[in-house]
């Protein structure tokens, strides 16, 4: 019985000493879904740095590209009461974790960072939840792009379009000549990645915000959204009738080969031409979706911080989400996935011409308004009015005679349904 | 060597146990010398159907009632029991993709049954003359059954797509002015993903037919052949009547196919174009998982299991109506 007493006291007195002896060396459970190309190549580089600083990593990767095999996951880990220390959770539903309180404060690190001077308010603010920050935003990718193939435009004779109106003429002149004009892939997701950059050019950034972040129905069910709606049908009859189904790296395979010359699509499309060969400013070119100068609609991917209970595990969480901000991290990371770094303070010689661009436009952006959250990527919505509002744009892309005065009044009801 | 001494008393134990019981009823084993045996006798047959019982048990009926519930409830990303009575039903009734899936799955279900009954009996009765390399034959309309529908699905996905399969082939062998764009016409796109159903298991329909047109007393054939009846007449007023119970079958396992149908349209057009070919399964998929709204996708989770019971019930109330009278 003695002994049994005396072991008792050792442990309870080990158990006290312990956490302060190995508080340098946590373990850091990472669920992301960076599982292939750059992107893979992109956490690789974050493990490294994690065990730089003596810190464990476990990775947590559930495939899928759009991650919704890893929420599936991440859902049954929270509710058994076993989260990973981070996920990678995007946008509008950062805040339905948090809510649920799930989610640690950073206020710690942001602060002693000085966060609020380094990343644009309109982007904290997503990573905010009742004003404490809750995740870290890891980079920005630009959705409001058009690639173009520069060998097509020179043979038709053509330049790149910057108005919808330009768009048509010279979507007219291709198609005269025997190209698809809009490399395109009938995916929901795409379908509202194009209504995404033809609604910011018809709306304006101020509009648009109001129609897709607070939802007034001013804005939705007005004479602007018809328009909006038939410009879209518009753009969209320079698609090919081929494209239902069609994956977005197979539209952008068209734009590659000289089939179509050009497509509407986020800057992760870069990570296909890179893979091709191609030298961005030579081969291909990026500019603004047709109307979108100077305006920007953000994609950003974020790491959300769960609630740990183990002193080694919350030091490990705070470095890591340290690191991610690091600028060594944000370079290194962001030129593997074709993103730009989150913070606005940073050398952009390493990048190629694309990023440079696209950082110049995010700076300017951020302090002009033009900065605005895309819908059609979950940044500005939560993920049921944005399935809404795929449901009524996908189904007028693909309706054999759309209307737009009825479509609005759908997506009125849609949205509205949902709030 | 203890431990092989051990082992063999505990085999020659087991051993004893079981010869005894299986030479004596337990009623006339004595009741003194192992009350503790007789009670594990009775126990045992219990004991050993208990685990899939209970896995049974939780795994459909309990989450069946548990998905009931949270139909009634505002859940959205995850469960919640805040109830809100029948709201998300009323909301999957205003839900003009909710009337598409299921007036999909009407045109789908209808068609997919009817034409794989229709090319599985023509098939058996071929088959059933008493013809040259029959067994071979067989194999191969059976065969697409052994493939998953993920399979039967990307194929099809390959074939019916205008810049890829069938048309291209066309196109260039010289024909054309050939046009076949049903998978990427939201009006049509329905009707190929029952092609491609309908290919998989009409096989299947077949075998079953065969079976039971093989189990038919040749006399009948040759007695209606006699009093002058010619070979479809047979068929079509006295063997196939005769064929009722594997009718039903083939109905029911065709209907659960149809109504349960997920990976195939995943495979071959993820409901597109649009939401065209959403299914009903899909729409539960999407809502619960990726949108957010499980409160919703259990609603027509619901509505799911009530089409299945509705098919089901009169079945089974038929079966064991029967069985009484028997």
């Amino acid at each position: 019985m003695n002994t049994f007493k005396r072991n008792l006291t050792a442990l309870a007195v080990s158990a006290v000493l312990m956490p302060t002896a190995a508080v340098q060396a946590g373990e850091v459970e990472v669920l992301h879904w960076w599982t292939a190309g750059g992107e893979a190549k992109a956490a690789a580089a974050l493990k490294e740095m994690m065990e730089e600083q003596g810190h464990t990593w476990k990775d947590f990767a559930v495939a899928g590209g759009g991650g919704e095999a890893a929420m599936t996951v991440l859902k049954t880990r929270a509710v058994s009461g076993n989260p990973p220390a981070a996920a990678q959770i995007k946008g509008l539903d950062i805040r339905e974790w948090a809510k649920l309180g799930f989610l640690t404060s950073l206020d710690s690190v942001a602060e002693s960072e000085s966060w609020d001077q380094l990343i644009p308010p309109t982007i904290s603010d997503v990573m905010k939840y009742e004003g404490e920050y809750v995740a870290v935003p890891v980079n920005v990718h630009r959705v409001n792009w058009l690639w173009v193939n520069p060998q097509v435009m020179e043979d038709v004779g053509v330049e790149i379009p910057t108005t919808l109106d330009e768009f048509f003429e010279v979507a007219d002149k291709l198609k005269a000549e025997g190209y698809i004009p809009l490399a395109h892939g009938g995916q929901p997701w795409q379908d509202a990645t194009v209504f995404d950059a033809v609604a910011l050019a018809e709306l304006g950034p101020d509009n648009y915000r109001k129609a897709f972040v607070d939802h007034d129905m001013s804005v939705i069910n007005s004479n602007k959204m018809e328009e909006v709606f038939s410009q879209f049908a518009k753009v969209m009859s320079y698609v090919d009738d081929n494209a239902p189904g069609r994956d977005w790296n197979t539209a952008t395979g068209m734009v590659i080969r000289g089939e179509a010359a050009m497509q509407i699509m986020g800057d992760w499309a870069k990570g296909e031409f890179t893979a091709a060969g191609l030298t961005p400013g030579e081969d291909y070119l990026c500019a603004p979706a047709p109307g979108t100068e100077g305006q920007f609609t953000f994609n950003v991917d974020s790491f959300a911080m769960f609630k740990l209970s183990e002193e080694e595990g919350i030091k490990a969480q705070e470095d890591l989400v340290r690191t991610i901000l690091e600028p060594e991290f944000q370079t290194l990371f962001n030129q593997n996935k074709g993103s730009i770094p989150v913070r606005t303070d940073m050398d952009m010689s390493a990048f190629d011409t694309c990023a440079q661009a696209s950082m110049d436009t995010f700076k300017s952006s951020a302090d002009d308004g033009g900065l605005v959250p895309s819908f059609s990527h979950g940044l500005a919505t939560t993920s049921y009015i944005q399935g809404q509002i795929f449901d009524v744009v996908t189904n007028f892309v693909n309706s054999n005679n759309p209307d737009p005065v009825k479509t609005t009044d759908q997506l009125a009801a849609a949205i509205q349904s949902a709030m | 060597m203890p431990c092989q001494a051990a082992l063999r008393a505990a085999f020659g134990f087991i051993r004893g146990f079981f010869m005894e019981h299986t030479q004596y009823r337990p009623a006339e084993v004595a009741r003194a010398p192992s009350g503790l045996m007789d009670g594990l006798q009775r126990w045992l047959p219990k004991l050993v159907v208990a685990p899939t019982v209970i896995l049974i048990g939780i795994g459909i009926y309990g989450y069946m009632l548990w998905t009931g519930v949270l139909s009634f409830t505002n859940s959205s990303f995850l469960p919640s029991y805040e109830f809100i009575g029948l709201d998300q039903y009323a909301k999957l009734m205003e839900s003009e993709r909710w009337l598409v899936a299921s007036r999909n799955l009407a045109i789908f279900g209808g068609l997919f049954i009817a034409s794989c009954l229709l090319i599985g009996v023509v098939l058996a009765i071929f088959l059933d003359q008493r013809i040259r390399q029959e067994g071979a034959i067989r194999t191969i309309y059976l065969y697409p059954m052994a493939l998953s529908m993920i399979v039967t699905g990307t194929v099809w996905r390959w074939i019916l797509n205008p810049s890829l399969g069938l048309e291209k082939l066309m196109h260039d062998w010289g024909w054309t002015s050939f046009s076949f764009d049903w998978l990427v016409d939201s009006d049509f796109a329905i009707y190929t993903i029952v092609m491609a159903a309908v290919w998989q298991a009409s096989g299947f329909v077949m075998a079953l037919f065969l079976a039971g047109l093989r189990g038919v007393d040749s006399s009948i054939m040759r007695a209606a052949r006699v009093d002058g009846a010619s070979l479809p007449t047979i068929y079509w007023k006295i063997i196939l009547p005769s064929l009722r119970p594997v009718f039903f079958s083939s109905v029911m396992v065709l209907a659960h196919i149809a109504i349960k149908s997920f990976d195939l349209v995943m495979a071959m057009t993820s409901g597109g174009p649009g939401y065209s070919t959403d299914l009903p399964a899909v729409f539960m998929y999407a809502h619960t998982f990726t949108r957010g709204q499980m409160g919703l996708g259990s609603a027509s989770a619901m509505l799911m299991l009530g089409a299945i019971l509705a098919l089901l019930v009169p079945y089974l109330y038929s079966e064991l109506r029967g069985k009484r009278h028997d």
